[in-house]
């Protein structure tokens, strides 16, 4: 879909301040002052009826999205009084719930330290928000860069709300991290000597960006997968059930978490598994669609883990923030949300608005250039509208070849050009139209230094635990996450299982809180985890959402479809 | 602008799944389309962006039998088009480990893992399937000739969606070859980058300690300040 000619209007626009821009260079970045104010004024996390109490569970107080709230207060989806733990399928060192990055990497760790380990991944293998990461993966390797700035610039992105253990355990494991990674077979990046290739990212005070060109974490995730598969088919203790997610944790009788029920998304059919440790490493939340944004997440990022950890007593951090990526496509509608790399704006592009005009610095912290764009075209009306009524502001990627010479776009963005060529559009001559995304849940499971949980026997590792990157995540330290808190909580895990004493599988923390459901009058609540979202039309597919109407009301875009508030 | 979309009819069109007509939106891709027609997909769907290869997906026109391959997630639906999804295919992948691939001299480390890859008689099938375009018959003749490097490069945007697999006549898997033969690349072949190898070094001989533990214990005040003190590079 080429844009209409009233885009392409706006567009010549653009075209028209070009070459004054280049001159000028971005606009300075915002005073902290200032930028406080206007996150508070345009920020989503900011927008207080949008969020609601909890009123069970270890954050009872606290407040977080509606649609996360309704999931966290959900009801069991098993009856505990029906299942005989007796019965035990599977009988495991290391429960891995969830394979993206973090929990690839916690089950490689796990199984070498000795460990005998079994996945629970509710698609197939691998298939994750890892796979979609495309920037890069931070780490400061470089003579000039070292751990200390590295660590100053996580704390201050997440605004100096991060836990200083784990910030300085992402800060410090990052250059292993990069180093064990190639030795699994990844391909980064490099100058002609091997040095790395390192990009600079919103947020960042030196260039410490790993690239696989714009297709990072796929890198990451086909070889972490593909060394998964093989020490499988060498004998190696290292297992996995694909399309059989978690739906419950089992806890023994003294207090510790020991396994799981597991339910077959085909055959609806469910299975104990008993383990001396679990591994929580669900990812992310963006397919609850809070606050009825577009994702940039896959089709399994439904808060799983969250709730399963809150349901056995794990407090968790952070709840109250999500993080929009300021670039999400608006249009064509067919990607409408998806991830437009920020390594565009890392590369040279800037934002500008129907005019043409910069509004901010291409490369603030992604909730200030969020901010940025929602003031500009809410406050300011200088969005662009399409015509299926979204409204976004240009990000002028031809500025990249002109700074960087004819043919960076298609080296380093092939993915990027791929996807807009798809739908008829040509990124490399022409802008692209964004606007602010739901990508990452900031907070999530409190963990300590070694990712284990205030709970005994759970561990947690990547988007779906809290406090490493505070309430603002920087550019590619979201890969970074999952190989320095995989691998930890691979290692611990491996550590406990030596320890531990386990008791009696039990079922008594299900009882539990349904009782606290109904004392708190919620027990009409719809079940949860989520599992998966159901965008068939007809269905009811997130609580709060109303069902899609009939075909002539029907607008076909995407997620828009789920949308419908 | 809302009004354009109002005053804009939108067209039904006719697609067949796996061979049952629905009538659908125009502008839908295939996999919401699917969606449309009332499926709640569980195989056949992953990034929904185009990343992870999971909705492999062929189609055809009711009237023109070609047989043509896409992700569900990046195509959108054409009147009378005909769809089936390959949720999964069938291989079996070498067994290997990597600290024994080293490419040796006079060694094809490709052809001795997969043998099979010389009856490749280059009937571009594989090229002609690719959803991520990727020239899959010059890798496989790479492959045989044993340019590990050649290989690893034409194939780097591969989503290992297996439509490839699913095509070739002789049953070879030209996503697990190129797989392979980027282990082996990133591995061994591509040189060192030592500037790291040295930092790792650094930090377990407890280089950034005292200046980390010193940061963890600053106040915020002291953070902040040292926070807008820093240095910024130039982005380059």
């Amino acid at each position: 879909m080429p844009y209409p000619a009233y885009m392409e209007e706006s567009i010549r626009k653009v075209e028209a301040t070009r070459a004054e821009r280049l001159k000028k260079g971005p606009l300075p970045r915002i005073p902290e002052a200032e930028r406080e104010a206007l996150v508070n004024k345009f920020h989503p996390d900011y927008r207080k009826e949008e969020m609601r109490e909890l009123k069970v569970g270890p954050n009872k107080g606290e407040r977080t999205p509606r649609e996360v709230a309704d999931l966290l207060e959900g009801s069991s989806r098993i009856d505990p009084d029906k299942i005989d733990l007796g019965k035990v399928d599977y009988d495991v060192d290391v429960l891995v719930v969830g394979c993206g990055g973090a929990g690839g990497s916690a089950a490689l760790l796990a199984e070498e330290n000795g460990a005998s380990v079994l996945i629970s991944s509710k698609l197939r293998l691998g298939d994750a928000n890892t796979i979609g990461a495309q920037a890069g993966t931070q780490a400061a390797d470089r003579p000039n860069d070292s751990p200390a700035i590295h660590y100053l610039d996580i704390m201050g992105g997440g605004h100096f709300t991060n836990d200083p253990d784990l910030a300085e355990a992402l800060a410090k494991d990052a250059p292993d991290a990069i180093r064990w990674l190639e030795s699994l077979g990844v391909e980064w990046d490099k100058e002609p000597d091997g040095s790395y290739h390192e990009l600079s990212g919103g947020g960042c005070a030196v260039r410490r960006m790993h690239s696989c060109r714009d297709y990072t974490g796929l890198e990451e995730m086909r070889t972490i997968r593909d060394e998964m598969r093989q020490r499988n088919m060498h004998g190696r203790k290292i297992d996995w059930l694909e399309f059989e997610p978690v739906i419950e944790l089992l806890m023994d009788d003294r207090g510790q978490v020991a396994g799981a029920i597991l339910m077959n998304l085909e055959t609806k059919q469910m299975s104990v598994v008993r383990a001396r440790a679990v591994v929580m490493a669900t990812g992310g939340v963006g397919r609850t669609h809070i606050q009825g944004f577009p994702t940039t997440n896959h089709y399994g990022a439904t808060a799983d883990g969250l709730v399963l950890a809150y349901r056995v007593g794990c407090p968790l951090i952070h709840m109250d923030t999500m993080q929009y990526h300021p670039t999400g496509a608006a249009f064509p509608p067919q990607i409408l949300g998806l991830l437009i790399t920020e390594k565009v704006r890392t590369l040279g592009a800037e934002l500008v608005n129907c005019d043409g005009e910069q509004f901010v610095h291409p490369l603030e912290a992604r909730d200030t250039e969020a901010s940025a764009e929602i003031r500009e075209c809410k406050e300011r009306g200088k969005g662009v509208t399409t015509p299926t009524g979204e409204v976004g502001l240009w990000e002028d990627s031809p500025m990249v070849d002109i700074i960087r010479g004819e043919g960076t776009i298609a080296r380093e963005l092939p993915a990027m050009v791929r996807q807009f060529a798809r739908f008829d559009i040509d990124m490399i001559h022409k802008p692209m139209l964004v606007y602010p995304t739901l990508h990452y849940q900031n907070g999530g499971i409190k963990i300590k230094a070694d990712a284990s949980t205030l709970v005994p026997g759970l561990f947690a590792a990547g988007e779906c635990e809290g406090g490493v990157h505070g309430r603002n995540r920087l550019i590619g330290n979201s890969t970074l996450d999952l190989f320095v808190f995989g691998r930890r909580a691979g290692r611990a895990a491996a550590k406990w299982i030596k320890e531990v004493k386990p008791g009696k599988l039990t079922l008594e923390h299900v009882r539990q809180w349904q009782r606290e459901l109904k004392e708190a009058g919620l027990e009409s609540m719809p079940v949860s985890p989520m599992l998966l979202p159901n965008y068939a039309r007809g269905n009811r597919p997130v609580p709060g959402f109303v069902p899609l109407g009939e075909a002539s009301e029907y607008t076909p875009f995407g997620d828009r479809a789920v949308r419908w508030i | 602008m809302a009004e354009v979309a109002e005053k804009e009819k939108v067209q039904m069109l006719d697609i067949y799944v796996m061979g049952k007509r629905y009538k659908v939106p125009e502008g839908l891709t295939i996999q919401t389309a699917l969606e449309y027609c009332g499926y709640h997909i569980i195989r056949g769907c992953g990034c929904r962006a185009g990343f992870c290869g999971a909705c492999g997906t062929i189609y055809n026109f009711t009237y023109d039998p070609t047989i043509r391959y896409a992700l569900g997630c990046q195509k959108e639906i054409e009147q009378n088009m005909v769809i089936t999804q390959i949720p999964f295919f069938p291989a079996t992948e070498a067994e290997y480990t990597i600290e024994d691939l080293e490419p040796e001299e006079g060694e094809n480390k490709l052809l001795t893992l997969y043998p099979d890859i010389i009856t490749c008689f280059g009937c571009n099938n594989c090229t002609k399937t690719c959803p991520q375009d990727l020239e899959v018959m010059e890798f496989m003749a790479a492959a045989i000739r044993g340019d590990i490097k050649r290989v690893a490069e034409l194939s780097f945007d591969c989503l290992i969606c297996g439509l490839c697999a699913a095509r070739c006549p002789q049953g070879l898997q030209p996503y697990n070859i190129a797989l392979a033969a980027r282990r082996i690349y990133g591995h061994y072949m591509a040189p060192k980058s030592q500037h790291n190898l040295n930092r790792v070094i650094e930090i377990e001989e407890g280089k950034f300690d005292a200046e980390l533990e010193e940061l963890k214990k600053a106040s915020e005040a002291e953070l902040r300040k040292r926070y807008a003190a820093r240095e910024i590079e130039s982005a380059k």
